[in-house]
């Protein structure tokens, strides 16, 4: 090539996309104007933190879900001629002292921690969503009670009931400790909730609703949830990663997720006491567990400046 | 008339632009307008919003933001203003220049007393000045602008101040260092139509004692006629029509003006003629159109027009009346004559009006609503009583329009709200079509709900912005269980029935202006085919061309359904286009009730005939021989015991009574007492002697 095609190439190239406007820019005529939802998902694109997350959440997604079809070793199975070994082609990421496959058991584990998240985070806006938004739109008694209620909630310290429910637990399936974890992460939301409803439940359209004869449901589920759901929406992504986070902790310290399932958790606390002399054991479930939290909040951050753009007080 | 002096003006603007750039493409707020004030003199800029009217005069501030683009030539006794730096600037500014804005909540710093932000302004243009001299110039200043007890006042803080006491404060800070010219960014927008008058008359004052010129910066037509000598009239950033104000106001020659002072309501004759509505909006500043940005919209529009833009130009004899139209020679000889351009529009034909017949639709009797005022967390007590609504009486014939009007905090949305919840009030009665609320199990009051429905003030709060509007409009259909395919039907109907074309059904809230945003609450409030129509402050939140149109389709929609309408307001003047009957409200308690014309003609109630002589008229004759009745002080707050008359702490016609007379306003509270065909609540009607024009 010579160099005048090159001069002539990057010409072209800052033509296409250096003077000219954007695609998304420019001004569209006699086309609808962009509904809300647009404008967010056109903020969402152009923010690098959004896609980073995404690809990188839908690579540990894939990972979590289809890598142990393809593994030829399943979690629990035992390779008598590889105990404790370093990485190697035959164990990507080495053995334990019982000949477990590392990486499978990584793979198996993020599945649980993923399905855990991404239940109980949405689980828990959900619950938020309706407690808050029916305490701040009913008022009254109600209201007083359930302020009541999330107030006990959260001066109860989730890990000591935990503990103390532990020998209800022992043997029970992830599933309870899902809806256990969603049990004791919704309150804050729900007083955020509570507040917007407060506001918007005096805006002239919740009353005209009112004076139309909507009972509080139909005004709740009409006009108060889908005038928060931006909220919700980022309060459930953030959440998944809150989750993920509360499930490590507890699998740990060996109050989550019990044997024979394993979740990062348990597989941290397998791990952590050979941490020095065989960091594989511990390096590879830690580092999944930094990434994908990491994923999940950036994705939840742009979501957040897409949805609110007055909230980048960090940005510049 | 301020007297004129020759020589060269205080201010003169050349070729002024005000570009903002913007990544979809530069604003142009402002494009080359060139005006000039001579010293002393009162100039009202007239506009609607985003006519670029307020960004004009914070160019000559030198107030806008950073990004602003601004170009041309503004000189100030001669010195050129846009070359100086922020510190020569800053040392005219608050001295030779002051400002008054709109909101003197934000104008004024929450942490420190007024007298010490006077003091400031004063030692900072004159350093050798003490503090305490400083504080006394304040009393000063404060009771030349009509505060009361100013030694104790001057050490108050702004939250302390009520609105119009806060807007006063404000003009003792433009005119502490004796200002050349006062500019007054719509002074009085926030403020009750009493307190207004008040203010503008403070303004007048200052004037007069400083000498200075006043640039007053107002939508209001009223208000310009009323005081200003001048008159420039702005549109989409170009100044379209200046004069003198008995000349723009009775002799206009551009079109744009000629139709908003058609579609203004006069308290005088309002009610007598349809008002004329200006079709469409103003056009994007960030995408203007070739030609002349009103051709769009004037119905005398040439091929001309919409090619190159009119320069402001004279027209005709007279030399100081220039206006920017290709057409203004003809309007000015009167070939084109102006009731020809914008047509009065012909009201509802008698054929197309629903038959009514006399039977009262609604009847209030005696509703209160109180409000306990509460103190502490876990234990409240209860510390007073807020009286927002206290014994009101009314009721309306079918296919009648009430009007509820008082200055805010008089109770009368507190009383269209209790009415719309169609419970039982705290006491008395509200009867709807016959039957008492209090009896009605809750499906037989969501049944009567489809016979009452209402419309909010502000379009953009009134509807969900998540909705798409045939939702919206709908949504009273699906509160009352219609199926789907007929409630779609309903929706296209009535999209029709307000002006919009029913292909909008699916597009969102935000889409639409505000004008049109009101016609879908409007649409909203038709669905169920209602008997009745509350309607709170519905025209208040739009611009004057816009309202025009509003009130029209009011109109017509109530002569051609035979609706009965509850106009809750506060501009008198749109009250008297639109009502049969009119009840004044003050402080929760209707003082006078009656046919609108007898009480708007004659009023006899000292509160009435104060609203009505506070309320502005668009008509400089009409504005200087008024007789005006003004009021001392603000509304007292709802929560205050006053025993007797609740009006007589305000009352002009209580000071001139003698002190038997006055014990009898203390003592008694007084009931509506029939009158000459309307009702009273004054115990001296016989001797009021107050002279109302």
């Amino acid at each position: 090539m010579t160099l005048s095609s090159i001069d002539a190439l990057t010409e072209k190239d800052s033509d296409g996309f250096g003077i000219d406007v954007p695609p998304d820019e420019r001004p569209v005529r006699g086309r609808r104007s962009l509904s809300r939802n647009g404008l967010i998902w056109r903020r969402l694109k152009a923010m690098p933190r959004f896609w980073i997350g995404g690809s990188v959440l839908t690579f540990l997604v894939l990972f979590a879900f289809v890598g142990p079809v393809l593994s030829p070793y399943t979690f629990s199975q035992q390779d008598v001629m590889y105990f404790n070994y370093p990485p190697t082609t035959v164990h990507w990421f080495g053995t334990d002292q019982l000949g477990h496959d590392v990486l499978t058991q990584v793979m198996v584990g993020l599945q649980k921690s993923l399905m855990i998240g991404f239940i109980a985070g949405p689980l828990a806006t959900i619950l938020s969503a309706l407690i808050g938004s029916f305490a701040g739109y009913v008022g009254g008694a109600a209201d007083k009670a359930i302020v009541w209620f999330i107030d006990l909630m959260l001066v109860l310290p989730a890990f000591f009931v935990l503990i103390i429910l532990y020998p209800f637990f022992r043997g029970a399936s992830w599933i309870v400790m899902t809806f256990f974890l969603a049990l004791t992460g919704w309150m804050i939301m729900a007083q955020v909730v509570r507040s917007q409803t407060r506001s918007l439940r005096e805006r002239d359209f919740v009353k005209a609703a009112r004076y139309m004869g909507f009972g509080p449901w139909s005004v709740v589920t009409r006009h108060i949830i889908p005038n928060v759901a931006s909220l919700l929406i980022i309060d459930a992504t953030l959440g998944v990663g809150a989750m993920i986070l509360a499930e490590t902790s507890l699998s740990f310290f060996g109050f989550g997720v019990q044997l024979p399932d394993v979740s990062l958790g348990s597989l941290l606390d397998a791990g952590d006491a050979a941490a020095v002399t065989r960091p594989w054991l511990f390096l590879a479930p830690a580092i999944v567990v930094v990434v994908l939290l990491l994923a999940i909040n950036l994705v939840g951050d742009a979501l957040r400046d897409a949805v609110d753009p007055t909230s980048k007080v960090n940005h510049g | 008339m301020a007297e004129r002096r020759a020589g060269t003006p205080l201010l003169e603007v050349r070729n002024l632009s005000v570009t903002f750039p913007q990544a979809s493409g530069d604003v142009r707020a402002v494009r080359d307008i060139s005006y000039t004030i001579s010293e002393g003199e009162f100039l009202g800029i007239v506009g609607e919003s985003g006519s670029g009217k307020s960004v004009s005069s914070l160019a000559i501030m030198g107030l806008l933001p950073d990004n602003a683009r601004v170009e041309g030539e503004i000189l100030f006794q001669g010195r050129s203003l846009l070359r100086l730096d922020d510190r020569e600037l800053s040392r005219i500014r608050g001295k030779e220049l002051s400002i008054i804005f709109q909101d003197p909540l934000s104008a004024l710093t929450p942490v420190y007393t007024i007298g010490d932000q006077i003091g400031e302004a004063l030692r900072l243009h004159d350093r050798t000045l003490t503090r305490q001299a400083a504080e006394t110039r304040a009393v000063e200043l404060l009771r030349i602008v009509g505060i009361p007890d100013p030694v104790r006042r001057v050490k108050a803080f702004p939250h302390e101040f009520s609105g119009g006491m806060r807007q006063r404060a404000m003009i003792a800070m433009a005119i502490a260092n004796n200002p050349r010219l006062i500019i007054a960014d719509e002074p009085t927008t926030a403020l009750d139509v009493t307190i207004q008058a008040q203010i503008l008359e403070v303004l007048e004052e200052a004037k007069r004692i400083t000498g200075a010129a006043v640039s007053l910066i107002t939508h209001d037509l009223g208000v310009i006629a009323g005081h200003a000598d001048r008159v420039a009239v702005m549109y989409a950033g170009k100044l379209v029509e200046l004069g003198a104000v008995d000349d723009v106001f009775y002799e206009p020659t551009m079109p744009y003006t000629i139709g908003l002072l058609r579609s203004v309501p006069n308290i005088r004759t309002a009610g007598t003629e349809r008002l004329v509505q200006l079709e469409g909006r103003p056009p994007s500043l960030a995408a203007l159109p070739p030609g002349c940005p009103f051709a769009a919209r004037c119905p005398v529009a040439i091929p001309r027009c919409s090619v190159d833009e009119p320069e402001l130009v004279p027209h005709g004899t007279d030399l100081s009346h220039p206006s920017a139209c290709h057409r203004a020679d003809e309007i000015a000889a009167g070939t084109l004559p102006r009731p020809a351009i914008f047509p009065r529009p012909e009201p509802l034909p008698i054929a197309d009006r629903a038959p009514v017949d006399d039977a009262v639709v609604l009847s209030v009797t005696d509703m209160v609503k109180h409000f306990p005022l509460t103190r502490g967390g876990v234990f409240r007590r209860r510390i007073g009583t807020v009286r927002a609504v206290d014994g009101v009486s009314f009721e309306i014939a079918a296919g009648r329009t009430l009007a509820i009007v008082g200055e805010s905090g008089c109770g009368k949305t507190t009383t269209i709200l209790e009415l719309m919840e169609l419970t039982a009030p705290q006491r008395g009665s509200i009867v709807v079509e016959g039957r008492d609320v209090a009896t009605l199990t809750a499906t037989q009051r969501r049944a009567l709900r489809s016979d009452i429905q209402i419309v909010f003030q502000d379009p953009a709060a009134a509807v969900d912005p998540r909705l798409p509007v045939g939702e919206v409009i709908g949504e009273p259909l699906v509160a009352q269980r219609v199926p789907r395919e007929v409630r779609d039907r309903r929706v296209a109907e009535l999209l029709e029935l307000v002006g919009l074309d029913a292909a909008m059904a699916d597009r969102y809230p935000h889409e639409f202006s505000g004008g049109q945003r009101q016609r879908i609450g409007i649409a909203r409030g038709l669905a169920t085919d209602p008997r009745i129509l509350v309607l709170d402050e519905p025209v208040s939140a739009l611009d004057v061309s816009i309202q025009a149109g509003v009130i029209n389709l009011l109109q017509d929609l109530r002569d051609a359904l035979g609706l009965s309408l509850v106009f809750v307001a506060h501009d008198l003047a749109v009250v008297r286009q639109i009502a049969d009957d009119v009840a004044v409200m003050y402080l929760g308690r209707i003082v006078e009730h009656g046919p609108i014309a007898t009480v708007f003609d004659d009023p006899k109630h000292p509160y009435t005939q104060a609203l009505m002589s506070a309320a502005p008229i668009p008509d400089p004759a009409a504005e200087r021989e008024r007789s005006r009745v003004l009021l001392d002080g603000d509304l007292p707050s709802p929560a205050q015991e006053i025993t007797g008359c609740r009006f007589r702490t305000r009352c002009p016609l209580y000071k001139l009574l003698d002190e038997a007379a006055q014990a009898r306003c203390i003592g008694e509270d007084p009931a509506l007492q029939p009158k000459d065909g309307v009702s009273v609540a004054c115990h001296h009607v016989e001797r009021n002697t107050l002279v109302v024009g």
